[in-house]
């Protein structure tokens, strides 16, 4: 499984390559990638489907418990043939659709980048892995949402997606890390048989809630739900694949995943369940004003993701059952609906769903495709969609306590989602012709293809489900729920109150979409108050965090080289003085006043120059005052036998008076500029750090060194290092890390004085 | 301001100051010196050519582009670091071939490493000193 996400990353970076050499034919290239991963995963099925799972593990930290540990059970395996399914589509849809595109190449890396990564996240069973993939999809996400960079709206989206997962994802991080803490293993596979010490321990309940932080802003549960109708900006295979099909599963796979020992708990299941419940409703009655097609979309992808979650939240046997139906129904028709809009906007022009209608003689192909998505959608006998919603609908009514709300809940929910349907589905294609932006045309044969491909796998799945689905649902779930199942699923049930529900849901759906436009047209000047409004929150903290960082950097850094001085030597006194107040008791000084006659003279040296270094009134004799001083510094090292440090302070202070003397002449002449309290305080804070730095000498002199380190260094030195000056093998070799992080900074610091001088503002002298 | 007596002699001095930069650079691993101190020579060296000559003699005579050799330096430093991987040693380790030739004796990776700093301090200081005296120009 490594290997192939290797050869995943790899195809993913030599596609632009491919792209210009192939460029009209790139979609029928493209699809064999995700096609050949696919029949890869679907040759195991056999194996998985009669109860093994498969495991691989290759070191990559063992030190730290971090390792490429791959596993493929029902889950993994359910969610792998779902990435690759819809991504071969998709790959083969966006070779036409993206043709309209600059730098499509990197469209392709960007979405193989993502596809791999999905995969790797949904195998890994190494919890830091998985984050690894995690983050992976998110910034991969980031640059698909922002792949219009022109357009402000997709650089502000992509952003806002990015902060919103990321913060997530950060939260995640915390938790696997209290997770290791408590179990003392990153491997999802070792918490198996941890026996409940997991949901025994104290910090359960904040594993819990930072798991589920992580989990529901992937996958946009209320109140994170607004960054995924704003991703909509990205081109339309991006919506049809990452954003309703793959990536904003993951947060539920991440729940599904951990239910088995994290679950089971009232904690977990009912803050799951009110999270999914409640973002299955509302984001459902917040479609109701949309006209944009992807948006009505992205709305009913909420909703799907709330009944998702809060079937995890219920965790019964037949809400398991319900959860498996329904995620693969889902990615089914939802990304056929995703690209039947795009084929849509491609061909005429536009995605508002008002100013279309009537299309279906001209684009006879994708009216066909979208009515038979839609129906799985409606969930309308005999395709998949309906036994999800059945299944849904069961395992709500199994439900103890909440089951009576919830039933309301989810078909006013179901109602909304089947009026978008309508809308979608329906309404383009049917009713009188509408006068559009582009002349339509049916759409060329690589964006039939795919979507037609996944709406005619919706009908199959629905007139046979044992074929397809019920083998592979039963290790799926055994991955969710500790014990086996032995699960049925039928497509017909008799006339029971499930299925008059489901047709009380496309009656009530179908009244929704007659009274939409002239309710709709009554609620336009009604706006929600920005208090109720999470994205209204999401801005509120932008806002504040930027004038935050501008009024932080006015006082710290505003642009006067003394000011960044003397914060710089403020922040260090006031830190290492409390560091001093704690040990002050142990100052021992015992002063030693022989001293020799060169260091009399040398100390007498210094201190003349320092005199006229701050007495001078010419700028040249200041600098020579200071090469005295330094030069003097200098001898001193010689003395006490640091001839290293001794040679570096010579050519040090010699390239100092250089740089001195090029950029003496071109500052103003010497004016006492500063006032006088100035002054008293920059000579405070000068006295201060001279005394602290004598303190810190005193200090560090007081003390027998019991360090072992210096006898170490001279003593291994010679046999390591190969080198009898231990400085310099402490520098090159023992320490070299160190120094090569010090030589990045000083380059980087290069840079930084080069821009300053070079780099001069347009538009200014 | 220019003195013949200085562009005669430092002439001849940046050859000597140059030889004595890579002396340190080479006996920095059993006597004092080593890259950085080796790289602060060289830079005065030039530093000292582009005081007696001028900016765009010292340009000529450096020949590349300071910017360049201080990446070269910091690529240098981190090549370096790759024959420990290579070995399978932790990161950085110091990998030595003993040559056998008289003189020359042990080379090993710290030495690379080494060179890698005496370029980029080379490179860091021309980039500081030859902007700076370009400023004035303007």
């Amino acid at each position: 499984m490594l290997i192939l996400l290797v050869i995943g990353f790899l195809a993913s970076a030599i596609a632009p390559l491919l792209y210009k050499r192939f460029r009209e034919n790139f979609g029928w290239i493209a699809v064999v990638f995700p096609l050949f991963m696919f029949f890869g995963f679907l040759s195991k099925y056999p194996t998985i489907a009669a109860g093994e799972v498969l495991r691989e593990s290759v070191p990559w930290v063992p030190s730290l418990g971090i390792n490429f540990s791959f596993v493929l059970d029902g889950l993994s395996m359910t969610f792998a043939l779902i990435i690759t399914l819809i991504g071969a589509a998709v790959f083969l849809y966006a070779g036409a659709y993206m043709k309209a595109y600059v730098q499509t190449g990197r469209f392709y890396v960007y979405i193989g980048i993502f596809m791999t990564s999905m995969l790797g996240l949904v195998l890994s069973d190494n919890m830091l892995l998985m984050f690894v993939f995690w983050e992976l999809t998110s910034i991969s996400s980031f640059l698909l949402i922002g792949f219009t960079h022109h357009k402000e709206a997709s650089r502000k989206s992509a952003l806002q997606a990015l902060l919103v997962t990321g913060g997530g994802g950060l939260a995640l991080l915390v938790g696997i890390i209290m997770l290791y803490r408590v179990t003392g293993s990153f491997e999802i596979s070792s918490f198996y048989d941890m026996n409940g010490v997991i949901t025994a321990h104290s910090l359960y309940p904040a594993i819990v809630v930072l798991l589920l932080i992580g989990a529901f802003t992937k996958s946009a549960q209320f109140p994170f739900h607004f960054w995924l109708p704003n991703a909509m900006e990205a081109p339309t295979p991006v919506s049809a694949y990452l954003h309703s099909a793959t990536m904003v599963k993951a947060g539920i796979y991440l729940i599904a995943r951990m239910n088995h020992e994290i679950g089971g708990t009232p904690v977990w299941q009912d803050t799951v369940l009110i999270a999914g419940a409640s973002t299955m409703l509302f984001t459902a009655l917040l479609s109701f004003r949309q006209t944009d097609l992807k948006k009505l979309l992205a709305y009913s992808t909420l909703s799907v993701l709330g009944t998702l979650v809060m079937l995890l939240g219920i965790g019964s046997e037949l809400a398991i059952k319900a959860f498996f139906i329904y995620i693969i129904a889902h990615s089914l028709y939802k990304g056929t609906l995703f690209l039947v809009a795009g084929t849509l906007d491609h061909a005429t022009g536009t995605r508002d769903v008002t100013k279309l209608g009537g299309l279906r003689k001209l684009m006879p192909v994708t009216a066909f495709t979208a009515g038979l998505a839609s129906f799985s959608m409606m969930g309308v006998i005999p395709l998949v969609g309906f036994i999800g919603k059945e299944t849904v609908y069961k395992a709500i009514l199994g439900l103890e306590y909440w089951g009576g709300f919830l039933i309301v809940a989810a078909l006013f929910a179901n109602a909304f989602v089947v009026m978008i349907t309508l809308l979608v589905g329906f309404k383009p294609f049917w009713g009188a012709m509408l006068p559009t932006p582009k002349q339509p045309e049916e759409a060329p044969l690589k964006m039939l293809i795919g979507p037609a491909l996944l709406a005619v796998l919706g009908l199959l799945f629905g007139l046979f489900p044992d074929f397809f689905i019920a083998t592979m649902l039963e290790q799926s779930a055994q991955s969710i729920l500790s014990e086996k199942l032995s699960l049925k699923i039928s497509i017909w049930e008799g006339f029971n109150l499930v299925l008059l529900l489901s047709f009380v849901t496309l009656l009530l759906g179908g009244l929704v979409y007659l009274i939409r436009g002239r309710v709709a047209d009554r609620m336009k000047h009604v706006s929600l108050p920005a208090v109720i409004k999470p994205s209204a929150w999401y801005d509120g903290a932008m806002a504040g965090l930027l004038s935050f960082a501008t009024l932080q950097t006015r006082i710290v850094q505003n642009g006067y080289l003394r000011n960044y001085i003397i914060v710089i030597l403020v922040t260090a006194l006031s830190l290492a003085s409390f560091a001093f107040y704690q040990a002050v008791e142990e100052l021992i000084i015992t002063p030693d006043f022989s001293i020799t006659f060169y260091e009399g003279a040398l100390a007498f040296i210094i201190l003349v120059s320092t005199f006229l270094l701050i007495t001078s009134r010419s700028r040249l004799k200041s600098i020579v005052a200071l090469g005295a001083l330094g030069f003097s510094i200098g001898i001193i090292f010689v003395i006490y036998g640091a001839p290293d440090l001794a040679l570096t302070t010579f050519a040090i202070e010699t390239l100092n008076v250089i740089l001195f003397v090029l950029v003496l002449y071109r500052l103003p002449r010497f004016l006492k500029l500063s006032r006088s309290s100035n002054r008293v305080r920059d000579s405070l804070i000068a006295t201060c750090v001279g005394v602290f730095m004598t303190l810190t000498v005193l200090f560090a002199t007081s003390f027998e060194l019991s360090s072992e380190l210096k006898r170490y260094f001279a003593e291994a030195s010679v046999p390591y290092g190969k080198g009898h000056n231990v400085v310099n093998v402490i520098l090159v070799d023992f320490r070299a890390i160190d120094t090569l992080g010090e030589i990045t900074v000083l380059a980087v610091a290069a840079l930084g004085v080069f821009a300053l001088l070079k780099l001069k503002p347009q538009g200014r002298e | 301001m220019y003195s013949v007596i200085l562009a005669t002699a430092s002439r001849y001095l940046l050859i000597l100051l140059l030889m004595f930069s890579v002396f340190l650079l080479l006996r920095g691993h059993n006597e004092p010196g080593g890259g950085f101190t080796g790289g602060l020579v060289a830079a005065a060296a030039y530093a000292l050519y582009f005081i007696a000559n001028g900016i765009d003699a010292a340009r000529t005579i450096v020949r590349f582009d300071p910017l360049r050799i201080m990446a070269a330096g910091l690529l240098i430093a981190i090549a370096s670091t790759f024959p420990s991987l290579v070995a399978g040693n932790p990161f950085m380790t110091g990998v030595w071939i003993n040559t056998g030739i008289p003189l020359i004796g042990k080379v090993g990776s710290p030495l690379l490493f080494d060179l890698g700093v005496y370029f980029l301090v080379l490179g860091i200081a021309l980039t500081i000193i030859f902007s700076l005296a370009e400023e004035d120009r303007l």
